[in-house]
């Protein structure tokens, strides 16, 4: 089922790209591919963590407020000790996802209300600690900058770093017991206590690898831009959800892959390229993603619905 | 005892505590005519949402959606004046452009079967993309004198603003529709259990609908109001506003779980957190900072209840 709805992803992006490169082939040059892949990284990697909460039928609303904190206090730590600093950035994001995972597993409280509180508590530290500053590329180590533009190979730093993210956290919930217990508490979150499943300690440890995460994308969002302020990342938690949920990673939970959400990624950010290329106004991307969200979660229910039907006929064959 | 512990108590005790510390920090202009004035203006367009928001999260559910509709309902007045559209037509049009976008919602809620919570995130992107459709990212300020007065005088030997009084009429019209009536109790009935108001023949489809239906329309009315206030029509209008509403919610004491809450408790939390809001601005203190304060209120407002009941837990 799953590799049938990362298909369908895959088709998609391949008919936006072939219609955009035929109305400007520059879309496809090399250096045309590489803007397109850059763009994605980001947001790719923000899938990452949000894929294993989202699995488990929670959602981390405060992704980019994260990004945000830890890339002001990267840039800032930098002056100090350039390696500190990288340790540091994913230190506060790893701290955000501590008390994420803390709230949502103490207090039994949404995920979805806890962290629209630390999505505006994490926003405003960042404005605290900022206190209106901005650090430009010139405060930086070209050897740092380097990180966000350079290439080995041809290949993107930035590419790499996301890629090999990827591969670890897609082995962690292909073949781990402690990934694959993921999806069955989003499957059903009941049946998993009582068969044993440490959900508490399983949800807390989603938090803290989707704060990680968002600390590392922190990092090189500096390393990217170059520029930081205090608004660094704001709004990006809707790009980051939408790209899941289109990757095919079920918003009910217990079903998706970290693949699936990536091409997501790759997919709402090429059609953002797109609507540029084809000079259609950026005005229309918000809409288009919104859009794009709805349907793939009414797409996502009647998928789930139809497996559901399948099976009760399927068991009610057996027994007959 | 059990009176003097109810939740509003403690909301009247903060409500204190705000004027109290907010006007020893600003210097006593707080409590003047003019101070009260500029904090009923300024929490009015949250408050008004708050109203029918707080039946939506009553019935178990949530629309993330409405500083969205805000901005829509903002974009299209500044669209549909520069088109040479009279006033008097746009702001009715308006507001049923928000019922519709309300209605969006309802239908993917009840008869898609779709989460609130996940319909009203893609939503909030959808009518926040399209207020950038139709207005770009110009703003609209020339609306005539006679309209903006609305939100930037008072009514005329009072310092009472006019959106305030709007409020105070939508709150008297939720309040009876949710403590009141047949329809307010299926909708406790709703956010209690469900599965037992569709058992015991309350329409929940409908019911939740017509909330949804509500509260899109009231979101448009507070991109009226909020256009009018700042005489400016602009796509990005309210952004982030969701927040303080739910915050206000909360606050107020209804549970985010459902069946239980009531009008009074949110009315007072919008005082509280409006008051609080307008304390902090006028003390220099940046409005990030009052976010960071409006999050913890938030966090402090939901996981309350949790603590009360683990400390009160045993003595009946």
């Amino acid at each position: 089922m799953t590799a049938v709805r990362e298909l369908g992803i895959l088709i998609a992006l391949a008919v936006v790209v072939v219609v955009t490169a035929v109305v400007n082939p520059l879309f496809l040059s090399g250096q045309g591919i590489r803007d397109l892949l850059l763009n994605a990284c980001l947001v790719a990697l923000l899938t990452v963590g949000q894929t294993m909460v989202v699995i488990t039928r929670n959602v981390d609303l405060s992704v980019g407020s994260v990004l945000g904190l830890s890339a002001f206090v990267t840039a800032d730590t930098f002056a100090v000790n350039p390696v500190l600093a990288i340790v540091v950035g994913i230190v506060v994001g790893a701290l955000c996802g501590l008390v994420n995972g803390a709230l949502v597993g103490l207090g039994k409280v949404p995920s979805l209300v806890v962290t629209l509180g630390t999505l505006s508590v994490f926003r405003g530290l960042d404005f605290m600690w900022a206190h209106g500053r901005q650090i430009n590329a010139a405060n930086l180590p070209d050897g740092f900058l380097a990180l966000g533009s350079g290439s080995v190979f041809g290949i993107p730093y930035l590419v790499i770093i996301t890629l090999v993210v990827l591969a670890v956290a897609a082995l962690h919930l292909g073949s781990y017991r402690s990934g694959r217990e993921l999806y069955a508490i989003g499957s059903n979150p009941e049946a998993a206590v009582l068969a044993g499943i440490p959900v508490g300690r399983r949800v807390f440890t989603t938090f803290l690898l989707s704060g990680t995460v968002a600390g590392l994308a922190g990092v090189l969002a500096v390393a990217r831009y170059g520029t930081v302020d205090a608004t660094v990342g704001t709004g990006l938690e809707l790009q980051v959800i939408s790209a899941v949920v289109v990757g095919g990673v079920a918003i009910f939970g217990g079903s998706g892959t970290v693949a699936g959400a990536a091409l997501g990624a790759l997919l709402l950010s090429t059609i953002g390229s797109a609507l540029e290329v084809v000079h259609i106004a950026q005005f229309w991307q918000q809409a288009i993603t919104g859009a794009l969200l709805i349907a793939a979660i009414a797409l996502d229910r009647s998928v789930a619905l139809r497996v559901a039907a399948r099976l009760r006929r399927q068991s009610r064959g057996v027994s007959a | 005892m059990k009176g003097l512990l109810r939740w509003e108590s403690v909301l009247f005790v903060l409500l204190a505590l705000v004027a109290v510390v907010g006007s020893a920090a600003t210097g006593g202009s707080f409590l003047t005519g003019r101070g009260a004035f500029n904090v009923g203006s300024d929490l009015a367009v949250m408050a008004l949402i708050a109203m029918p928001l707080t039946l939506v999260i009553v019935a178990a559910e949530i629309d993330l959606s409405v500083a969205s509709v805000l901005g829509l309902s903002s974009a299209l007045i500044g669209a549909l004046w520069n088109a040479g559209w009279p006033l008097e037509a746009i702001l009715p049009f308006v507001i049923v452009v928000g019922a519709v976008c309300g209605a969006i919602n309802g239908f993917l809620v009840t008869k898609l079967g779709l989460p609130s919570l996940a319909v009203t995130i893609g939503s909030l992107a959808l009518y926040r993309g399209l207020a950038f459709v139709v207005l770009g990212d110009q703003a609209v300020a020339d609306f005539p004198e006679s309209y903006t007065q609305f939100g930037t005088n008072p009514v005329p030997g009072t310092w009472i603003p006019y959106p305030i009084l709007l409020f105070a009429v939508l709150a008297v019209v939720f309040g009876l529709l949710l403590h009141a009536t047949t329809f307010g109790r299926a909708v406790f009935a709703i956010g209690a259990n469900e599965e037992a108001a569709r058992f015991s023949g309350i329409r929940v489809k409908r019911i939740k609908f017509i909330l949804f239906v509500l509260t899109g329309a009231v979101a448009a009315l507070a991109g009226i109001v909020y256009t009018l206030r700042f005489a400016s029509a602009r796509a990005d209008n309210g952004t982030g506003l969701e927040l303080e509403v739910v915050t206000a919610v909360l606050l107020g004491g209804v549970s985010i779980f459902g069946g239980r809450g009531t009008i009074g408790g949110v009315i007072l939390a919008a005082l509280v957190l409006g008051g609080l809001t307008d304390a902090l601005i006028l003390d220099d203190i940046a409005t990030e900072v009052v976010k960071l304060v409006t999050g913890i209120l938030l966090l402090a407002s939901v996981f309350a209840p949790a603590v009360t009941k683990r400390l009160t837990r045993g003595t009946p």
